[in-house]
């Protein structure tokens, strides 16, 4: 059974048609790994999936429901999948514990002491105990990510979408939010994400889309994939001849 | 015929001072509460309200204020409906702030990042309360120092309410002018008392802004 199944799924915006004809099954505990030039719709898959764009026609469904874009539907969809940005997108006027809490108390309206000891579990889980009390602008782009997760984690989603989560950062700050990502996955979390960090995918991943002009053009296990590619678009996109 | 002295001309426009302060809180608060729903009516999710809210916000900016106040005072005559002139003003002066507070703040709800919406979005928020828990809070940031300068332009803004007979600063000016035959020194005072009440106004804007130095808070 799978956990979510996108069923031909099609999606244009004006002339330009970015999905054309998507079908992927995942199943609960897999962490894909979604990889493509920029263009080839790999973002906007994800925001489809958590109805952030409305899709033209095909199917999604998270875990036996089906995706539809009215606001009842929506906010149950939403309930089980989180979403991690590029940008992080914490909110900028509460502090790093209150950005944790408040989906918990307004969307689920958990009592406040509850989700304030949610908040403190999951940042302590990615690593950001003793910053509760920080504003954003006050933490790094890493700890930012990372509290943009636990956000995500608190509330209690069955899958997280990962739009290049670590796109923004520098160089030396990836690895902190990536470690958080690997325990996640070796916890049985379902995991999709869109990436460039083509050796993360390779270890944690268990299967590798890689997307082509709004197309699945390759899908398989990640040695498959990165070992022996087919088609000439992945061999040139992995730069291997 | 009887003298009158600085004290007296400068008394007689304090005392119509407190009516253009008062005027200019009731246009202030009263535009703030009619921009409110102006802006919700503006930046919902109704097509019909869009539209209506837009045609009133092109309307009251892209008329004289001088206008607004003719219509206010002699249009509502014309139905047989005596306005008093202080009535006149206030409303109009309440519509016309509405109209600019209304988009002053629709900038401000505009300037917050879409990722803030896509990411309440994403934690199950309705649209209510990722206005209220989300974006309003930052837009009441950005808010505020145009918003007491714009309170400037109200103040002035009473000054047109003279020609509908309403007594204020501006048209116990001319009255005393009448009588006093001396313009320049009686208008000499009323444009102080004018600049006197709006320099702090001006100022704090100006401080506010650099207070909350919202710019460089955001990420």
């Amino acid at each position: 059974m799978s956990l979510i199944e996108i069923t031909e799924v099609k999606k244009r915006f004006g002339d330009n048609e970015v999905l054309k004809g998507i079908n992927i099954d995942v199943a609960p505990g897999e962490v894909i790994a979604i990889i493509g030039k920029s263009g080839s719709g790999k973002s906007t898959l994800l925001r489809c999936i958590n109805g952030l764009e409305t899709i033209d026609s095909g199917s999604i469904q998270v875990a036996g429901a089906q995706l539809l874009p009215d606001e009842l539907h929506l906010k149950a969809l939403r309930l089980k999948v989180g979403m991690i940005f590029q940008q992080f997108n914490l909110f900028p006027h509460l502090t790093a514990g209150r950005n944790v809490m408040l989906s918990q108390t307004v969307v689920k309206k958990t009592p406040k002491a509850e989700a304030e000891a949610m908040a403190r579990r999951m940042l302590d889980r990615v690593g950001l105990g003793h910053k509760f009390d920080a504003y954003p602008d006050q933490l790094s782009g890493g700890q930012q990510q990372r509290v943009a997760i636990a956000r995500a984690l608190a509330m209690q989603p069955i899958a997280l979408l990962c739009d290049e989560i670590t796109s923004a950062l520098d160089p030396e700050l990836v690895n902190e939010v990536l470690m958080v990502v690997k325990e996640l996955a070796a916890e049985g979390m379902t995991l999709l994400m869109v990436t460039h960090e083509m050796r993360f995918a390779r270890d944690v991943c268990s299967r590798v889309v890689f997307m082509h002009q709004g197309r699945v053009h390759e899908i398989g296990a990640p040695e498959d994939v990165f070992g022996n590619p087919k088609t000439p678009e992945l061999k040139q996109f992995l730069g291997v001849h | 015929m009887t003298e009158f002295t600085t004290w007296d001309i400068l008394r007689n426009l304090l005392l119509a001072a407190r009516w253009t302060v008062i005027l200019s809180l009731v246009s202030f608060i009263g535009g703030g509460i009619v921009g409110l729903i102006v802006l919700f009516a503006r930046i919902g999710k109704s097509r019909t309200l869009n539209v209506l809210s837009r045609i009133y916000i092109e309307l009251l900016q892209g008329t004289p204020l001088l206008m607004q106040l003719f219509l206010a005072f002699f249009g509502l005559g014309l139905f047989g409906i005596d306005v008093p002139s202080w009535l006149a003003a206030g409303m109009a002066l309440i519509l016309w702030t509405a109209a600019f507070l209304a988009e002053i703040w629709r900038g401000c709800v505009e300037a917050i990042a879409r990722g803030q919406w896509e990411a309440s979005s994403s934690l199950g928020m309705g649209y209510l309360q990722q206005m209220r828990y989300v974006i309003l809070p930052q837009a009441l940031k950005i808010a505020v120092p145009p918003t007491v300068g714009f309170s400037v332009q109200v103040v002035k803004g009473t000054a047109l309410t003279s020609i509908i007979g309403f007594v204020e600063l501006t048209k116990a000016g001319t009255i005393v002018t009448n009588a006093t035959f001396e313009p320049f020194t009686v208008y000499g005072f009323v444009a102080l008392i004018y600049f006197v009440l709006c320099f702090p106004l001006s100022k704090s804007s100006q401080y506010l802004e650099r207070k909350l130095n919202v710019a460089h808070r955001n990420h």
